[in-house]
């Protein structure tokens, strides 16, 4: 039972982790319908730009909590600054061509953001420094550390924040307004080229978030992390249904709990042939699955057949 | 490409024209070979492999209009049935003759197990679906070793056999009437052969009743169903098609490297064989067969680039030669399709569309 537990706390730590990174490919999608193949990179330029503040800092004698929070502080901007860059280079040029364009764009800049990563913090894996207070909680027999509460925490706070940005505030309206129909919002006076620049930076931002989560709690950054992760977090926003905020955190969460409870009991469940190195394709499986019974993921809207 | 339209009309400059392509074709291993070397002749042996991969996917993502994320998964199906059919894995050594068919149906069937629980997906749905297809063929052939070892994993298979032609190994210099045919140039004419035949069954299909349908569903699915396409048949038939030059190719590739491992088989090939097709020209094959070579070419030349021309400006390797190329990689591909949306060489009914502003 305790084993039971502990997989469903790593689940939902990395089920959150996920579920941010998802919103800010959902958040896109739901505006441009384009699958931005590069956020995953900007997950890691997050984590890393995170790494290098605080390995700056770590001989300042400031707390490790302090540290941690003015690397965090130091990544958003920059990871900001890296969506926003992106919008404008890579997908605002090809807005009206055809749709597998930007798909290709998309690739190049994951590929360019990659190797820039790697000119800049070189091949290694750069080790998170244990500054940060580890505290932990007993759970009905199982562990969890104070890093993981805190991310629950922030993820929970972040996803509230979104959710309370998108239905109630102007900029929500026009963002909802833009996903519904561009060109519509744009004669209701909204400033479309505005809102989806500023969707990328929203979703970026969350994505420097997580980026630093990940460090934080797998002790571990790395140029080449953001392109599983990114994959993982687009797997979950299609879970959920792409487009739609709920689903993506829904989608984050379950994959979350479905890839560590699946590593934890694929055995089992096969009577030992596949070992929990099979956790992805039990992930996938289970995504296969789900989009052959609900099309469009389990809280996306049934798409209108376009005729 | 109002040229090519004159030479339909003009018979004897068409031929004059065949004929042209053809020498040169058949001289190219070895102009090449001497001219730069055994390293770029290999890496024209695998500009055919590419383009052969890219023949197969334009079906599925060109024609049909269905974005495949995992087709390398078929090119590691074709490979590995290859390698354990002939290698000292379980000690088989059937001929090449009797696996490639063999692989292009086993690839053929795993198609139509990825196209049927998907036929309802559309779009980016569907991307992420066949991503996830190709991984768990990855994964499991990177697993494959226990209990029952059958793919020996990680470590892949080794040993495998060369490509023999009428008992001849292509591994080895072949002796022609006191002439040497060195073993990539034979290799060479063998995937031109089958590449060219690749082109022209693509050719024969997209004009053919097939073909046309695939295009009618990549343009309009509903309205293809209206008009009495069986959809459901015609597009498992694309990722059936699709699917088996993908097998032919990954088989070929087993016997000419003589070794396979899972690695050769990631999520950045599919990602690679796709930009191929669209960076060419979606669902055009002189522009889909461009973008084959120009993307195996490329990387290469950055590769060979990156170093020495570093060393000769600065003195010095500033940055580290194999970031450096895959970073130049990745600005070319977004330069190119911010300067030729459509694709390098898009089918002029594609070009059509894109002026009159339909995406």
């Amino acid at each position: 039972m305790d084993i039971f537990i502990q997989q469903i706390i790593n689940g939902l730590v990395l089920g959150s982790i996920y579920a941010l990174v998802a919103l800010g490919y959902t958040m896109v999608y739901g505006i441009m319908g384009l699958i931005n193949f590069a956020h995953g990179e900007v997950v890691m330029i997050g984590a890393m730009v995170a790494l290098t503040v605080i390995n700056l800092l770590l001989g300042s004698g400031l707390p490790g909590v302090v540290m941690a929070l003015i690397g965090l502080a130091a990544a958003v901007p920059v990871c900001m600054a890296t969506g926003f860059a992106i919008e404008r280079i890579a997908y605002r040029p090809l807005r009206n061509a055809p749709k597998l364009a930007p798909l290709i764009t998309a690739i190049g800049v994951s590929i360019v953001l990659q190797n820039v990563a790697m000119l800049v913090w070189g091949r290694n894996y750069h080790a998170f420094p244990p500054i940060l207070p580890s505290v932990d909680f007993e759970v009905f027999e199982a562990t969890i550390t104070g890093v993981q509460v805190a991310i629950i925490a922030i993820a929970a706070l972040m996803m509230i924040g979104l959710t309370l940005l998108v239905q109630r505030t102007r900029l929500g309206r026009a963002m909802r307004a833009t996903a519904e129909n561009p060109s519509i919002a744009q004669l209701m006076g909204v400033d479309t080229n505005r809102i989806i620049s500023l969707t990328f930076v929203i979703g970026s931002s969350l994505a420097a978030v997580a980026g630093f989560m990940v460090s934080a709690n797998y002790s571990i950054a790395h140029y080449y992390m953001g392109f599983i992760l990114g994959l993982k977090a687009f797997t979950a926003a299609v879970l959920g249904g792409i487009g739609n905020l709920a689903g993506a955190m829904l989608g984050g969460i379950l994959l979350g709990l479905i890839e560590s409870l699946g590593a934890g009991y694929i055995g089992d469940l096969t009577g030992g042939f596949l070992g929990s190195h099979y956790q992805d394709v039990f992930a996938f499986f289970v995504l296969i699955l789900v989009l052959v019974f609900r099309p469009s993921g389990l809280v996306g809207e049934k798409v209108a057949e376009r005729a | 490409m109002m040229r090519f339209e004159a030479l339909r009309h003009d018979k004897r400059a068409a031929i004059a024209a065949t004929v042209l392509i053809g020498i040169l074709l058949a001289v190219a291993p070895f102009l090449i070979g001497s001219a730069a070397g055994s390293t770029w002749l290999r890496i024209v042996d695998f500009a055919l492999l590419y383009i052969m991969l890219a023949l197969g996917l334009n079906i599925v993502v060109g024609f049909a209009g269905l974005l495949d994320m995992g087709y390398i998964a078929f090119y590691a199906v074709g490979a590995y049935m290859y390698a354990l059919l002939a290698s000292p894995q379980f000690g088989l050594h059937l001929p090449m003759w009797a696996i490639l068919p063999a692989g292009a149906a086993v690839a053929g069937i795993f198609g139509v197990l990825l196209g049927a629980p998907t036929l309802r997906l559309r779009g980016d749905y569907l991307a992420i679906v066949t991503l996830g297809f190709g991984e768990i063929i990855r994964i499991f052939l990177n697993n494959l070793n226990a209990p029952v070892n059958i793919t020996n994993g990680p470590q892949g298979i080794s040993g495998i056999d060369p490509i023999r032609i009428g008992g001849v190994s292509l591994s080895k210099p072949i002796d022609l009437f006191g002439f040497t045919l060195p073993s990539l140039h034979a290799y060479y004419y063998l995937f031109l052969a089958l590449a060219l035949a690749i082109v022209f069954v693509t050719i024969r299909l997209e004009n053919s009743r097939i073909g046309r349908a695939w295009v009618a569903i990549r343009e309009d699915e509903i309205a293809a169903k209206a008009c009495g396409i069986n959809t459901r048949n015609i597009k498992l038939l694309a990722f059936a098609m699709g699917a088996s030059f993908g097998g032919v190719a990954g088989g070929l590739f087993a016997g000419f490297q003589a070794f396979v491992s899972p690695e050769s088989f990631s999520l950045m090939e599919s990602v690679m064989v796709l930009c191929m097709v669209v960076l060419g020209g979606m669902g055009n094959i002189p522009g889909v067969i461009l973008g084959g070579i120009l993307l195996t070419i490329l990387p290469e030349l950055f590769r060979h680039g990156a170093g020495p021309v570093q060393q000769a400006v600065f003195g010095k390797i500033l940055l580290d030669p194999e970031a450096l190329r895959m970073l130049l990689f990745g600005l070319a591909l977004i330069v190119v399709m911010l300067y030729r949306p459509a694709g390098l060489w898009p089918s002029t009914r594609r070009r059509r569309e894109f002026k009159g502003g339909a995406a």
